[in-house]
């Protein structure tokens, strides 16, 4: 492999991760304050990158259809929590499971009903819609790279939120002590609506972006959810740095595992799950065995 | 006891009804049966799991579907397989691949074992649907159903025949409820529970609880093998859907509609839930939309599934924070005693 291609690898390994990130980063936080474990997740990614789909139609500009689609996702979200996830609280796993698998199946039947079953294409925007040339026949294209500074940029916000602000104190003391921070006179459960709309956005945002290099398909979000949840076991539960660490890894693991062993190359990620595990059960960034 | 156990009646009532079906029943519904046979082995071998041990497996199509494919790689292509030599290589194999995960994903708990059990088995997933072994992404097919050859050439059963099939699948379904009872009744499966209920004081009194723990796995994981085998051999053909994730969690949602712990609510799980499905896939092809509707009212409305029912309707109210659907002592006191027993 020579230095340019390889750096076309690295670029794809970061910008997968990132976008892993934003998923797992959801899915982790959720899990670690709300105590959920949600395999729904999933289905936001293909929800986001669906709407990104139709209101880029609409709008006629992806980054406007972003715009349109976000505050509709975090309202979903807010709703969605009130309406089933709150129910789950003091119910054990099982439960969470089960009801979490059967709106898997209503979000993969309404999107059947409304948008169908066909592999769509989302158009890249006209600004980013070209690519920096690395030798005579290599280039990378920019929307990628923009990717993932969207990605970095959103991480970049979720420390400022989570280590900085009043509401970032709330959702870490609901990490570290869930009973302790309500006796505090913390309304949890508003700091749960939040976080689960918040899950929601990131996931559907993620879809939203990867929308143009991906394309939009009726599987894509089992696909991407049991990779988020080996990113989760990996980083390790309610840690967000984790979370990063471990997408950067499973980026890393799945991209040039492709490259260099593209016969078992959808087991790479697997094998690197089952080296934390048999290392530090825990993950990488975990505090106990949750 | 003297008293109407469902544990008792409900099984023995089911299996002579069974037994009496192909008498009336039209082939398309014998083979339905069958089907929903297998899957009620399936379903049983992860109650083993989840309600006995408290292990909530979402990976459980992943031995299910290792022994249809050592099924497929063990037949000769155009003859048929020797049934008595397969099936016990077919359910080594899933026991295997049990082992392995098993001795990874245990180390873990709770909603991480959830993950970790999935993501194994979509590893699996991966490995037939890239690797190109065995038929890839696009699967093969088991021309000839495995032949029952004994040495002496006789031949108990013939399983080309819808009928003998049919037998045969109540056989295991019966064979493995009986043997499953009779783990969760003995020393083994009251610590499975104990683990279930508080691990740490199962510790505390001296068990190996990793152990006990991977040893359930593993007669699950050969259990599920069984089905997986049968139904390879019913179908005749294999591909890596068998292993698919919504196949594990179809079977969870088996286990955890009909009520976890019973055994004969998973069977009641797997019953429901095919002829759910068949039905509404009469209707409409987006049947999934109601069946996701029916799992969502499920778990507000039936927190101890259909099982459930059957219980409270007897009078017998339980506790609903702590449903205790496995009849035996589950008390550390019991457990205590039963140790100091052996």
């Amino acid at each position: 492999m020579d230095f340019v291609t390889f750096l076309i690898q690295v670029l794809n390994s970061v910008q997968y991760g990132l976008l892993l990130f934003l998923l797992a980063s959801g899915l982790t936080l959720i899990f670690g304050i709300m105590g959920v474990i949600n395999l729904a997740h999933g289905s936001f990614y293909m929800l986001g990158a669906y709407l990104a789909l139709s209101l880029t139609q609409y709008a006629g500009n992806l980054f406007l259809g972003i715009a349109l689609g976000l505050p509709l996702a975090v309202l979903f979200g807010l709703v969605l929590e009130k309406l089933f996830i709150a129910r789950l609280y003091h119910r054990d796993h099982l439960y969470q499971v089960l009801l979490t698998y059967g709106l898997i199946l209503v979000f993969d039947e309404l999107r059947s009903l409304i948008w169908g079953n066909d592999v769509h294409g989302v158009p890249v925007p006209k600004a980013l819609d070209w690519s920096i040339p690395l030798t005579d026949t290599l280039s990378y294209p920019v929307y990628r790279l923009m990717i993932s500074a969207i990605c970095l940029a959103v991480a970049g916000a979720m420390y400022v939120l989570i280590q900085k602000t009043r509401f970032g104190m709330m959702i870490r003391a609901g990490v570290a002590n869930r009973e302790m921070t309500q006796s505090l006179g913390i309304d949890i459960g508003l700091v749960h609506g939040f976080v689960f709309a918040l899950g929601v956005a990131l996931a559907a945002l993620a879809g939203m972006i990867a929308a143009p290099v991906s394309s939009v398909f009726p599987g894509m979000g089992g696909q991407i959810l049991i990779i988020s949840f080996v990113v989760v076991v990996i980083g390790g539960i309610g840690s967000i740095k984790g979370a990063l660490a471990a997408a950067l890894l499973i980026g890393f693991a799945d991209t040039f595992g492709k490259v260099l062993a593209p016969q078992v190359s959808g087991m790479a990620v697997y094998l690197v799950m089952a080296l934390v595990l048999l290392l530090r059960p825990a993950g990488l960034f975990g505090r106990t065995a949750a | 006891m003297g008293r109407l156990s469902p544990a008792l009646l409900l099984p023995l009532l089911a299996v002579a009804a069974l037994a009496a079906g192909p008498l009336v029943a039209g082939t398309f519904y014998v083979q339905l049966l069958t089907k929903i046979m297998i899957l009620v082995v399936f379903a049983m071998s992860l109650d083993l799991l989840v309600g006995c041990a408290g292990l909530v497996s979402l990976g459980h199509a992943a031995y299910f579907g290792v022994a249809a494919y050592a099924l497929a790689a063990l037949s000769p292509q155009y003859e048929a397989a020797n049934l008595w030599l397969t099936l016990p290589a077919a359910m080594a194999v899933s026991a295997l691949a049990a082992l392995v995960i098993g001795f990874l994903v245990l180390r873990t708990s709770g909603v991480y074992f959830i993950m970790a059990t999935l993501a194994f088995a979509q590893m699996l997933y991966a490995f037939f649907a890239e690797s190109g072994v065995i038929g890839g992404s696009d699967g093969v097919y088991i021309y000839s159903k495995p032949e029952a050859l004994l040495p002496g050439g006789l031949k108990p059963f013939d399983l080309e025949r819808t009928t003998d099939f049919y037998y045969v699948a109540l056989a295991a379904m019966a064979g493995v409820y009986v043997l499953l009872r009779t783990i969760l009744h003995s020393l083994f499966g009251r610590v499975l529970v104990g683990i279930r209920d508080n691990e740490q004081r199962m510790r505390s009194l001296g068990f190996q609880t990793f152990r006990y723990k991977l040893a359930a796995f593993v007669i699950s994981g050969a259990l599920a093998g069984l089905a997986g085998y049968l139904s390879a051999a019913q179908f005749g053909f294999v591909n890596p859907e068998l292993l698919n994730w919504h196949r594990s969690g179809e079977v969870l949602m088996m286990v955890i509609l009909g009520g976890m712990g019973s055994l004969y609510g998973a069977a009641l799980g797997a019953f429901v839930l095919v002829l759910v499905e068949d039905v509404l896939g009469g209707l409409t092809t987006h049947w999934l939309l109601p069946m996701g509707i029916f799992i969502i009212a499920a778990v507000f409305l039936l927190p101890e599934g259909i099982a459930g029912l059957w219980r409270s309707g007897l009078g017998r109210r339980r506790r609903p924070a702590a449903p205790d659907p496995v009849e035996v002592a589950t008390d550390a006191a019991a457990v205590e005693e039963a140790a100091a027993d052996a």
